[in-house]
């Protein structure tokens, strides 16, 4: 049972933290291949300062001046109403670090250089164009693209072509986005000297823009994992402690034939690695398994929240594998450490009496309780001194650890109080003899609590953000029907259109600009003065009379994770590099912008066109009467030729985003089930150690006259209240942890606080499925004292402990 | 004066299997125990005597033979009986004490006795004082001599006033003087209480102590 038992905790603890870095793997080898294409942010580069294009001659100016630099054209492009990064590269200029180059270069250079020339794809992307290589595709506006060539190192969801067909694709003859530098073999002139201050200089930065954003995401994916493997490790930790306990007289046995205390560890560990490897390896399998469920969801997490194309194949390096057998055997070893510790020091004469248990339990729960206050403490100081993401992490881990070393004295405590008020003998019995089962369960109990606390924590997070997001939603999704034309041309041509219908009330023009604010990617935002925004847009804060505060151009609203940022209140001042120059702006609001990795900067839509005068005008909304919409959305399509992606009506894109949300939490809801299912197995495997040394306690009882039915009746009573007890204890630790995400860590993380909601039939509902879980836990040894024969009871009279 | 049987033992038998062979442990035991009759059980190891013992406590069931505890037959009632008969009817001793290690010694010394619904404030304070255990009600059974549980054992035994106290070697894990005074104490409360004693024991020198002594040999009374 105890073989069991350790194999079932070290494969689940093994399996879940390995699911959870084969995910992170997977998407860092994703974010790895997207910096290292064509020179992403693992190649210096050379950017306007005002992040507007720059003049090809620029380039041709650098290189003159001995700067080894090679142009690149950035933009985006639309396939099937799909939307792509286009990447212009000039194969001849590339520097040599930027590793894909060779494979574009020498034999294939001139195909990729003279017209049709060649369009590099990642196979993922071939497979969503729907397209066989050599194929061609058109672009939305109609324009027919050069032939598909797959290259597997390239990221999913970007397009390279050569960058003179890029500046046509785009329109953007002789203009290119910034100029990658390779390693200079001599000495060039000054960058100031050629190129003014127009040009900064971007260092390679290990991290790239996505790694920084998807930090916080990984971050909690790890979390997850992490106190997977912990309670993993609980079940290990109970099956090994009582494994030497069952052993003790042997170990003594050996002792005193002459085995030195060193050789019996030896061997000890010996057994215990050779179990972790074994345990390991199988739990890598199951790890493999559960990273390949969960990838769709992660994938699409990331690609909804992050606009990160992660590959829908898992592939695992070695390290990986390696790593988690490592982490299998250091984890049994530090489940078994005190074990290990205990068989070092092992006397030889053992004490003959028992262990006085009552004293025991009170110098263990003094201690526990101390670390727990310790804990406590830490966290408070973390709380109030710690401004970082990871200081909201330790908050709730000293939060948690804290609450699962006190979980003893709490029962404890709530088991004294019991037994205190109770007057009948077997209800004085049934209070005492849970005291003295606690220790054996504590660790069950505790590893319980936490899965409890962290569900209860992340369903209310998820919970409020669900209650706000669909809220926000409602406000920023004012519109009815969002159009996208595949050029300027165009949606001019369907504004016109649009006037002559009598049922459009309004057509609201959007447009966005990209720029950078203090180093960090910024969208810029043109809304319309008009009553939709008005009474929809979701302020946080206002200095009032906002909208006609906007119009002059001087004033915007500040997304909050911007703000939270660059730390800007209602009233602060900011200047936004623009083509033209520095746009000074004050901020007159702060408004919720959940789910958008990027700040955000929202103007007046004229003041923005005029700014940023190169800004596609493609998108429009339109305020239409509710039964008018799919008529119109119809014509539209059939009209203009538009795509499905091109017109969409409110309830749509409402679904498709809510979608996209709970797909978002299905991976943490899949988390959450795995730690609750670890618990109920350590509980259960608990049980089951403890149900033979049980035997001795409950002999007495059935020996004076209590049937092995009420006995077993009562076992299951016994396990069902310091469940319950537990489960109501995690109800306030889950609510605090809630409370720890959404206030510290998702304010860290993502840059948003969201309000703090409590879901009652949320917590009677996770009540349930907890005492469920401890009924199923506690049946299989209650069922088995049940139906224990007469013999086992009375050889416990006979053989004893 | 005749006293009255308590325990009537006829025709036992009992058998087990042990590695595929069927072991006859008893083989048609007859056995009386009157009240206030103190009676020792005795045999070689293997002889049965545990066995006669956990059947007469109802602990096991017979293979044949009937067991009649004050007029009831054990044989007729099912488990639930048989454990409502052991509440109220009997008391049990064994070697290893068996208190309950969770309850305080007072909690121990009143769990029978009031789970049967025949705890008497009277007797308990005279059992209190008469097995010594005043100034050790609130401890725990294991900060306890091996002599003061079984003190404690006696006294939980006998705190319902049983028709008859099985001891399975009471005093086997005991020095000879404690375990002398032990014996002494059981065989006055005994006669105090008007219950029979049937006592398990190796040794012959307490058995000769005891009023009547039964020699087991070969699964029937020698």
């Amino acid at each position: 049972m105890q073989l069991a038992t350790l194999l079932i905790g070290l494969v689940a603890a093994t399996a879940l933290w390995s699911g959870v870095q084969a995910l992170n793997q997977q998407a860092r080898n994703a974010y790895d291949r997207a910096a290292a294409t064509f020179g992403g942010a693992r190649t210096a580069m050379l950017v306007s300062r005002d992040g507007a294009s720059l003049p090809q001659q620029l380039f041709v100016d650098l290189r003159r001046a001995g700067w080894p630099v090679s142009p690149v054209l950035e933009g985006r492009l639309q396939i099937e109403g799909r939307s792509f990064a286009l990447l212009g590269i000039e194969p001849v200029t590339l520097p040599a670090e930027v590793g894909n180059a060779p494979s574009v270069g020498r034999s294939g250079m001139v195909s990729f250089m003279t017209p049709p020339g060649e369009m590099l794809v990642a196979p993922e992307t071939l497979a969503d164009l729907k397209l066989a290589e050599g194929a061609r595709a058109r672009a939305n506006g109609g324009a027919l693209l050069p032939p598909l060539r797959v290259q597997s190192q390239l990221a999913p969801g970007v397009l390279v072509v050569d960058i003179g067909i890029a500046q046509t694709i785009l329109g953007m003859p002789g203009q290119i986005t910034r100029l990658m530098v390779g390693k200079a073999a001599g000495k060039h002139a000054s960058l100031a000297s050629v190129a003014g201050d127009r040009l900064h200089l971007i260092e390679p930065d290990a991290d790239t823009d996505l790694e920084r954003l998807t930090d916080s995401f990984h971050l909690n994916l790890t979390a997850f994992g992490l106190l997977s493997f912990l309670v993993g490790l609980f079940i290990v930790n109970s099956a090994i402690g009582l494994a030497f306990e069952q052993r003790l007289p042997v170990l003594r046995t050996l002792r005193a034939c002459g085995v030195s205390a060193r050789m019996l560890n030896a061997v000890l560990v010996a057994e215990l690695v050779s179990l972790a490897l074994v345990a390991g390896l199988i739990g890598l399998v199951c790890g493999y398994y559960i990273a390949s469920a969960l990838l769709p969801d992660v994938a699409a997490s990331l690609r909804g929240l992050y606009g990160a194309q992660i590959p829908g194949q898992l592939s695992l390096r070695p390290e990986w594998w390696l790593a988690g057998i490592a982490i299998s055997v250091i984890g049994a070893l530090a489940a078994a450490a005190t074990s290990l510790t205990k068989a070092l020091r092992l006397p030889l004469l053992a004490a003959a009496q028992p262990r006085a248990w009552h004293q025991a339990q009170r110098r263990w729960l003094t201690y526990q309780s101390a670390l727990a206050l310790a804990a406590f403490a830490a966290g408070g100081g973390l709380l109030w001194f710690g401004d970082s993401l990871m200081s909201g992490f330790a908050v709730l881990a000293a939060l948690l650890l804290g609450a699962a070393l006190i979980l003893p004295a709490v029962l404890e405590a709530v088991l004294s109080l019991g037994q205190r008020f109770a007057s009948r003998p077997l209800t004085v019995w049934f209070w005492a003899d849970s005291r003295q089962q606690l220790s054996g369960l504590s660790l069950a109990l505790m590893a319980l609590l936490l899965a409890l606390a962290v569900n209860v924590g992340v369903a209310t997070m998820v919970e409020s953000f669900s209650r706000t997001f669909l809220v926000w939603l409602d406000g920023r999704l004012a519109a009815d029907i969002y159009v996208s034309a595949a050029n300027d041309e165009q949606a001019m041509e369907i504004k016109a259109w649009l006037r002559e219908r009598p049922e459009v009330a309004a057509i609201l023009p959007g447009g966005r600009a990209d720029t950078q604010i203090a180093g960090a990617p910024v969208e810029v935002l043109g809304l319309p003065d008009h009553a939709t925004y008005r009474d929809n847009w979701p302020l946080l804060q206002s200095a009032g009379n906002v909208w006609s505060r906007l119009r002059p151009g001087d004033a915007a609203l500040v997304s909050e994770q911007l703000a939270r940022r660059l730390k800007l209140s209602v009233g602060d001042r900011i200047e936004m590099p623009a083509p033209g120059g520095s746009w000074p702006l004050q901020v007159i609001g702060i408004y919720a912008d959940y789910g958008n990795p990027k700040g955000q900067i929202t103007v007046n839509f004229a003041a923005l066109t005029r700014r940023f005068p190169g800004i596609p005008l493609t998108r429009m909304g339109l305020r239409v009467a509710p039964p008018e919409v799919p008529a119109l959305v119809a014509d539209l399509r059939e009209k203009f030729a538009l795509g499905e992606r091109n017109v969409v009506d409110q309830a749509t894109m409402k679904a498709e985003s809510k979608r996209i949300f709970n797909r978002t939490f299905a991976v943490t809801a899949a988390l959450n089930a795995f730690t609750l299912g670890v618990a109920g197995i350590a509980l259960l495997t608990s049980l089951l150690t403890l149900a033979n040394s049980r035997l001795p306690q409950l002999a007495p009882l059935w020996a004076v006259g209590i049937t092995r039915r009420r006995l077993a009746v009562i076992e299951l009573l016994k396990t069902m209240s310091v469940a319950l007890i537990t489960t109501l204890f995690a109800l306030p630790l889950g609510l605090l942890v809630a409370w720890c995400l959404l206030a510290i860590v998702n304010v860290k993380a993502f840059g948003w606080r969201l309000p703090f909601h409590v879901f009652p039939m949320d917590l009677v509902w996770l009540v349930g499925v907890a005492l469920a879980a401890a009924l199923a836990a506690a049946a299989l040894p209650v069922l088995r004292l049940a139906r224990m024969q007469p013999a086992s009871l009375i050889r416990i009279f006979a053989n004893e402990r | 004066m005749t006293r009255s049987i308590v325990l009537h033992v006829t025709g036992l038998t009992k058998s087990y299997r042990a590695a595929g062979e069927e072991i006859a442990v008893l083989r048609g035991v007859n056995l009386t125990v009157a009240a206030q009759e103190s009676v020792a059980l005795t045999g070689e190891s293997g002889s049965g005597k545990s066995t006669l013992l956990h059947l007469v406590a109802g602990l096991d069931a017979a293979d044949g033979g009937e067991i009649r505890l004050g007029g009831v037959s054990i044989a007729e009632l099912d488990d639930s009986g048989r454990a409502e008969l052991r509440r109220g009817r009997l008391g049990l001793v064994f070697q290893q004490f068996n208190l309950i290690p969770s309850l305080t010694v007072a909690d121990n010394l009143v769990f029978q006795s009031r789970l049967a619904g025949r705890h008497d404030p009277d007797w308990y304070e005279e059992l209190v004082e008469r097995l010594g255990l005043g100034h050790l009600l609130k401890r725990y059974p294991e900060q306890l001599s091996g002599g003061q549980q079984q003190r404690v054992a006696i006294g939980r035994a006998l705190a319902a006033k049983p028709l008859l106290l099985l001891a399975d070697e009471p005093t086997g894990n005991l020095d000879e003087a404690t375990a002398d005074e032990v014996l002494a104490l059981a065989r006055d409360l005994v006669t105090r209480s008007g219950c029979g004693l049937l006592m398990v024991t190796h040794s012959t020198r307490l058995a000769a102590t005891l009023d009547r002594q039964v020699n087991l040999h070969a699964g029937v009374v020698a």
